[in-house]
């Protein structure tokens, strides 16, 4: 880590300005750079094709659209606003808060928790991937990252900010002014730049490099026999998980009412319904991706399933078991009583936990330009600069691994 | 290479090729041997051939162009037996997957699922109480589905789910919940297939709540759907619980649908039903999803003896025509509107309801000379549509060799570890230029069993996943990179 340090220090020190920030010139790594400056993804899935571009199907199938075509820029100084608490009310929290990169980009709690400890209505979600999805939040309300990453911005019980005071405190701060000039042609520092560097970090991080990744290109040793049983148990019509998890990204993009239970003593989270309107869509959810899934418990919406095992066990509960009493939802056809057994719901666990890949995780700034410490969510070590991709082996490495 | 070596090698090589395609393997299951070990044995055009025995387990063909073959001797079947302990009998992701000659019985999720394999064929099973469904292939372009018997399936015993160019023929469907249903899909042909004594014969349907929306363009044609008046036996909350008993055709939301030459009797509550997604209730809504049917066209079917025990929602409809038998046809809520633009041919020769504002699409009439091969085109049928598959199989899912393959595997794989200039996890490109210069063929090799080379890093994993082919053009590119 000490090298890498002193290489980027030395490379830093090489450039034009004496500045102590400055904004890479290179992508993220499942991104490249094109002539025109931008960077795209490149990923072997894009060899392949789906129906219609939805990006669903089975092992061989294409991605959904992506959104990519920031330029590095935008997105190094997305990584440096993303940590940086800085874009909070009162200093103390950042996106990186809630969505820590050593916890799969969640903050392993049953709910987020905003400025000053007041609690967020539901769990993080994880931001692997998110440069694929067509809707997002749990329950789906928002279409862009831009339009979503003001929510918790602003939200009183989350980061707790105001447009206007975020844009004074940026502009404020002599190192941001020179980032965003360098990041957007030198453009006078607005709130929408904010917005699109944010998006850009987060559309940059990619996850689909998994073991089962190099199954579903043809290496079949990459997974083992317990975990090729856990892979047709999902696919299964008995389980029907990939019904809705579906390849390449396992989800399917829809709003989904499961019947999930609330924590103890909370009432039934409307979901959709609340922002739709809609009130067949009462208690549905965004169909969460499964990609990362190992890292990022506590699960569902609630995040009140400790784990995954606990998770898979809610499908095969019964259908409805856990709707509150005088409650009546338009389930999914697909939730019925599958009776898995546990040697399947142990090994769907398997299957799930080969779906983990960290390969181009991004490194945590050493130092932000606020001077802040990047946030991170509780519990986990700070140590700085401690570079995560260091601990995170590619796949070949994982596929080692016994 | 001298001319001579030259010639040899190219000359060897297309004598590999050749042995290639020309002699794919036929690998042999006998009853006690594992179908699924064969399987995994079998290389992208081989066939697996299964002879006559009881076989229990769960086959899945993650590969392309596989072909699973019974060998029915004597009367004898292959029979791949769950004993209603086991989830699937094959499932199947590959492109150019052939599946022939089964009896498939007592699995509990289905006889054959596909997920987005596409040029598939399953043809000549027989399949008896499989679960949930029977055939169901899902996400897959240009497949073929025929000569099957399915029975006692709770859902639909043929399911067609988000596909597109797909013909459904000569099937056989009977005592199923539903007999044959195209879902989500478009450009399908039902043709031929008989259906009887299910809950409901034939279904088009648009299902809200999926990731492709659509429904069009499907023929079902030629189709005998009788006496389909089973009692729902479909698992609470399913799609499918909602069916009355006694239907013989129900298209709900499904646009552009032909029904055309088909015989339908004997189903007592309606022989057709369209319907909008009013009709299944207990599905949460989506925006995104076209509830009404249009354009559908109904031409000349033979009906009659429909409506005989009328379920009792559209009992109640009859009842306000002062009728108690139910209806040939009966076009529901939405679907009676006239900018549905829906049509019906020879209207007055049935029994209807919710037709008044249905078009009148005149069939002619068919003549013998009509119907043999070099007639042209007869207005106003579909006689001269034959297929709906496509012409050309789906174009092939795979990474190519080659410069651009290339760029995917190093961008998917290996840019994890290495960046033109900058250290990572691996050295930098430029430091590995340095070292090897233009020697692409050395890297490839070193990559496919590395070893720890520079103290300073750590041994990188091997890639001999990748072929040599895709080594050597993967570290070409990589040679290449300047930036």
């Amino acid at each position: 880590m000490r090298i890498l340090l002193i290489s980027l220090l030395l490379w830093a020190q090489g450039s034009a300005s004496a500045d102590m920030f400055e904004l890479s010139p290179f992508c993220p790594p499942a991104l490249r750079l094109d002539d025109a400056g931008r960077c795209t993804l490149h990923s072997q899935y894009q060899a392949y094709g789906s129906l219609y571009d939805k990006g669903v199907g089975g092992l061989k199938t294409g991605l959904p659209p992506v959104r990519d075509g920031f330029t590095p820029q935008q997105i190094d100084l997305g990584r440096l606003l993303f940590f940086d608490p800085l874009l909070s009310r009162d200093g103390s929290v950042a996106c990186s808060s809630c969505h820590d990169p050593a916890l799969g980009f969640s903050d392993g709690r049953t709910r987020s928790v905003g400025v000053q400890g007041t609690p967020v209505e539901r769990s993080a979600p994880s931001l692997w991937n998110v440069a694929f999805l067509e809707r997002l939040l749990w329950d789906g309300s928002k279409q862009t990252l831009e339009e979503q990453l003001q929510g918790p911005l602003y939200a009183p019980n989350e980061m707790g900010g105001d447009p206007q005071t975020l844009l004074t405190t940026l502009q404020d701060n002599a190192n941001y002014r020179h980032l965003f000039a360098s990041a957007f042609d030198d453009q006078p520092l607005a709130l929408d730049q904010v917005y699109t560097a944010l998006a850009a970090f987060e559309s940059s991080l990619i996850s689909l490099n998994s073991r089962y990744d190099l199954y579903a290109h043809g290496v079949h040793s990459a997974l083992t026999a317990n975990e090729k049983e856990g892979l047709n148990v999902f696919r299964s019509f008995v389980a029907r998980c990939a019904e809705c998890h579906t390849p390449p990204l396992f989800t399917n993009q829809q709003i989904a009412v499961l019947g999930v239970p609330e924590a103890e003593g909370r009432p039934l989270d409307p979901g959709a319904a609340a922002t739709t309107g809609d009130a067949s869509q009462r208690g549905g959810f965004r169909v969460p991706s499964l990609r990362n899934i190992a890292l990022t418990a506590p699960y569902m919406h609630a995040g009140n399933f400790a784990s995954l095992r606990e998770t898979a066990a809610f499908y095969t509960g019964g259908r409805g078991h856990a709707v509150p009493e005088g409650e009546e939802l338009n389930l999914h056809w697909h939730i019925w009583d599958p009776q898995l057994s546990d040697r399947e719901l142990d090994r769907l666990v398997d299957f799930l936990m080969t779906l983990t890949d960290q390969s181009f995780l991004p490194e945590i700034p050493p130092a932000l330009p606020s001077g802040l410490h990047p946030a991170r969510a509780p519990g986990v070590a700070t140590g700085g600069s401690h570079a995560l991709n260091i601990h995170t082996a590619p796949i070949a490495q994982q596929k080692a691994l016994p | 290479m001298t001319l001579s070596k030259t010639v040899l090698f190219n000359l060897t090589t297309t004598l590999l090729l050749l042995a290639g395609q020309a002699f794919a393997a036929v690998h042999d299951v006998r009853e006690g041997d594992s179908i699924q070990a064969a399987v995994e044995a079998a290389q992208p055009g081989d066939t697996i051939l299964v002879h006559p025995g009881i076989y229990r387990e769960t086959v899945y063909v993650d590969k392309d162009d596989i072909t699973l073959r019974g060998m029915v001797v004597e009367g004898e079947w292959p029979n791949l037996e769950g004993d209603k302990t086991l989830n699937d009998a094959i499932l199947y992701s590959g492109n150019g997957f052939t599946v022939e000659w089964f009896k498939i019985t007592h699995y509990k999720g289905n006889a054959i699922m596909g997920q987005a394999g596409n040029n598939f064929s399953i043809r000549n099973n027989w399949i008896v109480d499989t679960g949930v469904y029977g055939i169901f292939p899902e996400f897959g372009e240009n497949g073929l589905i025929e000569n099957n018997v399915l029975s006692g399936i709770e859902d639909a015993a043929i399911y067609v789910g988000m596909c597109d160019y797909i013909d459904v023929r000569n099937n056989r469907v009977f005592e199923n919940v539903a007999g044959i249903e195209i879902e989500n899909s478009r450009h399908a042909l039902v043709e031929g297939n008989i259906a009887h004594d299910n809950t409901g014969g034939i279904l088009v349907f648009i299902t809200p709540g999926l990731p492709i929306k659509t429904s069009y363009d499907a023929i079902v044609r030629r189709n005998t759907v009788i006496n389909n008046n089973t009692p729902n036996f479909a698992i609470p909350g399913s799609l499918v619980s909602t069916i009355p008993a006694g239907t013989g055709i129900i298209v709900n939301s499904g646009d552009d649908v032909v029904i055309e030459d088909n015989i339908i009797t004997g189903n007592n509550t309606a022989g057709i039903i369209v319907t909008s997604q009013d009709f299944a209730t207990g599905v949460a809504g989506d925006p995104a999803s076209d509830p009404n049917p249009d354009r559908v066209q109904i031409l000349d079917n033979v009906m009659f003896n429909n409506g005989g025990d009328p379920a009792t929602e559209v009992k109640a409809l009859m009842l306000t025509q002062f009728s108690t038998t139910g209806p040939d046809i009966l076009a529901y809520k939405g679907a009676a509107e006239a900018e549905r633009e829906s049509c019906v041919s020879r209207k007055s020769a049935y029994r209807t309801y919710g037709l008044e504002e249905w078009g009148d699409c005149t069939s002619p009439t068919v003549r013998a000379a009509d119907a043999v091969g070099s007639a042209p085109a007869l207005a106003g049928t579909t006689r001269d549509v034959t297929t709906k598959m496509l012409p050309e199989p789906a174009t092939p899912r795979v990474i190519t060799v080659d410069a651009n393959g290339a760029k995917l595997v190093y961008q998917g794989i290996c840019a994890g570890c290495h960046t033109y200039n900058i250290r990572m996890i691996g050295p930098p490109v430029m430091a590995i230029k340095a070292q090897y210069g233009d020697d692409a063929t050395a890297i490839a090799q070193y990559i496919a069993a590395p070893e720890k080379k520079r103290p300073d890093f750590p041994t990188m994993p091997p890639q001999d996943h990748l072929s040599e082919d895709m080594r050597l053009e993967v570290a070409k590119y990589m040679l290449e990179l300047n930036k």
